[in-house]
């Protein structure tokens, strides 16, 4: 058995007082897409976040390819957070994709892109630019390299942050609702992009309401309601009958069932 | 009102500029430096930025001017008094662009922030390529505002001994008793450069190609 891309291990989250993640246990296997789905305000936003540490866990831990992140083990079962540099480090196996692309307004696509690796890497600037830009092909927007933020459509925005994240080259790409600040028509180009990916093989973990994209390209399903992990398994198990009537309830409200049933 | 005059006043407004650009680009400097501070989550540097920030926006210039001047001698600093008038027209300045800046850092989308976390910048990266360059565009207008407020406030320097634009109009007007016509030419050459001021902030603000964050 290899180890999980990612581990989450008793997960706890609380904000304040109200707890939104009640334990949670996860692995993310190597090379697999995984779509996390629920209702809204299950915490699906939170639990992804905390895998690449953006929110701190109240408790338990986050393994990345067997290494934890941000906080490790203690000796008396305490977790014990980890120094600042040690989190970079590990968080660098993980690239993130936003569900409002956050690209940065005073840089370019170009800029955007090739930021971490000049600032980070200290690659020197022409080769920094000429890596970007073959991020900027893959995603289809080689052409829009010198344009602003601001210049782009949301589709073209989108993927450029994934031009951003993937020229790091990280092993694992978490995607939180990427497609869900977009008009309908700019959601295709996107998840294009997501299909071809996942087609090579990274390790994928997509928070989407796209039911129908989570039955063709996620080889694992996770259903997440009220902060507890009601099922995992495949889309024929998660989507297949015998159904779990919380999930029967969540097809009906919030999605669209047909997509569902074509599996 | 003769040529001869016009040309002492128009040396003197030079002498306006140059000591108002002086004390806008330090105090731009100083208040970078307090308002990163004011923010900062450690306490032993917030306490200190906020002070400074109440300290030289609560004590009118003018007292500030007439403080540092004599408190600069009185520290053993023999020191002309121009760098007694730029001290404070820097340290005043530098208060107000603080608090502007303070309000640019604070409208960077926490977002863009995370989106650096995960590219692997370290805090002192993030400010440097991200938070100052996005706080800096989204303050600008109000450090054009705050130029043009202290290209005025200079003025007051002339507490101190300094022979600027007003002090020059006043001592000319003092002269040859025609002080109509030279604080009409000091109040236009104040206009003229204030206009400068605020359609080079213009100009330049428009080569900004981004939209809001
Ligand atoms: N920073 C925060 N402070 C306080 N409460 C929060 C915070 N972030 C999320 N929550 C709460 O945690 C719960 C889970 O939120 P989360 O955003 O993870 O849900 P979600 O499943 O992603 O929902 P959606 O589908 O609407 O994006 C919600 O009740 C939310 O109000
Ligand atoms: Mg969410």
């Amino acid at each position: 058995m290899t180890t999980p891309a990612i581990s989450v291990k008793g997960l706890i989250k609380r904000f304040g007082e109200a707890e939104v993640l009640h334990g949670i246990d996860l692995d993310i296997p190597q090379g697999q897409v995984t779509c996390l789905i629920g209702p809204s305000g299950s915490g699906k936003s939170t639990l992804l976040r905390c895998m690449a540490f953006l929110e701190e866990a109240t408790d338990g831990l986050i393994f990345i390819n067997g290494e934890p992140l941000g906080f490790a083990p203690g000796p008396q079962g305490k977790p014990v957070r980890l120094p600042a540099a040690r989190i970079r480090a590990v968080r660098s196996q993980i690239g993130m994709v936003f569900q409002q692309f956050n690209l940065w307004p005073h840089m370019t696509a170009l800029g955007n892109v090739s930021e971490a690796l000049k600032t980070v890497h200290g690659v020197r600037k022409n080769e920094a630019e000429e890596r970007a830009m073959i991020q900027l092909k893959k995603v289809g927007l080689a052409e829009r390299a010198g344009h602003y933020p601001s210049q782009l459509s949301g589709g073209q925005q989108q993927r450029v942050a994934i031009a951003r994240a993937l020229a790091l080259e990280p092993k694992i790409m978490l995607f939180d609702e990427p497609t869900s600040s977009l008009d309908p028509e700019l959601t295709g180009e996107v998840l294009n992009v997501m299909r071809s990916l996942a087609a090579d093989g990274m390790t994928m973990v997509v928070v989407s309401h796209e039911i129908g994209f989570a039955a063709a390209v996620c080889q694992q399903i996770a259903f997440l309601d009220h902060g507890k992990l009601l099922m995992t398994g495949t889309p024929q198990q998660i989507f297949g009958k015998p159904r779990h009537p919380r999930l029967d309830q969540f097809l009906d409200t919030y999605l669209d069932r047909g997509a569902a049933m074509l599996v | 009102m003769s040529w001869k005059l016009f040309e002492l006043l128009v040396q003197a407004s030079l002498y306006t500029v140059l000591i108002s650009f002086i004390s806008i680009t330090i105090g731009l400097a100083i208040g970078m430096v307090v308002s990163a501070a004011a923010l900062s989550p450690s306490r032993a540097l917030s306490v200190p930025g906020r002070t400074f920030v109440s300290f030289f926006r609560g004590v009118p210039l003018l007292v500030q001017l007439l403080l540092i001047y004599n408190l600069l001698p009185a520290l053993g600093l023999n020191v002309p008094s121009v760098v007694a008038a730029i001290t404070g027209l820097s340290l005043c300045t530098a208060a107000y662009q603080a608090e502007n800046l303070r309000g640019g850092f604070q409208s960077v989308p926490r977002g863009l922030l995370e989106a650096a976390d995960m590219a692997g910048l370290s805090a002192f990266q993030q400010f440097r390529r991200i938070r100052a360059p996005i706080a800096l565009r989204l303050a600008f207008p109000s450090l054009v505002n705050e130029a043009i407020m202290i290209l005025k406030a200079s003025s007051l320097v002339s507490v101190v001994g300094i022979v600027e634009l007003t002090r020059m109009a006043q001592d000319l007007a003092a002269s040859t008793y025609r002080p109509i016509e030279l604080f009409s030419a000091a109040g236009l050459l104040y206009l003229i450069i204030n206009w400068l001021i605020a359609s080079g902030g213009s100009l330049f603000e428009r080569s900004f190609r981004w939209g809001r964050p």
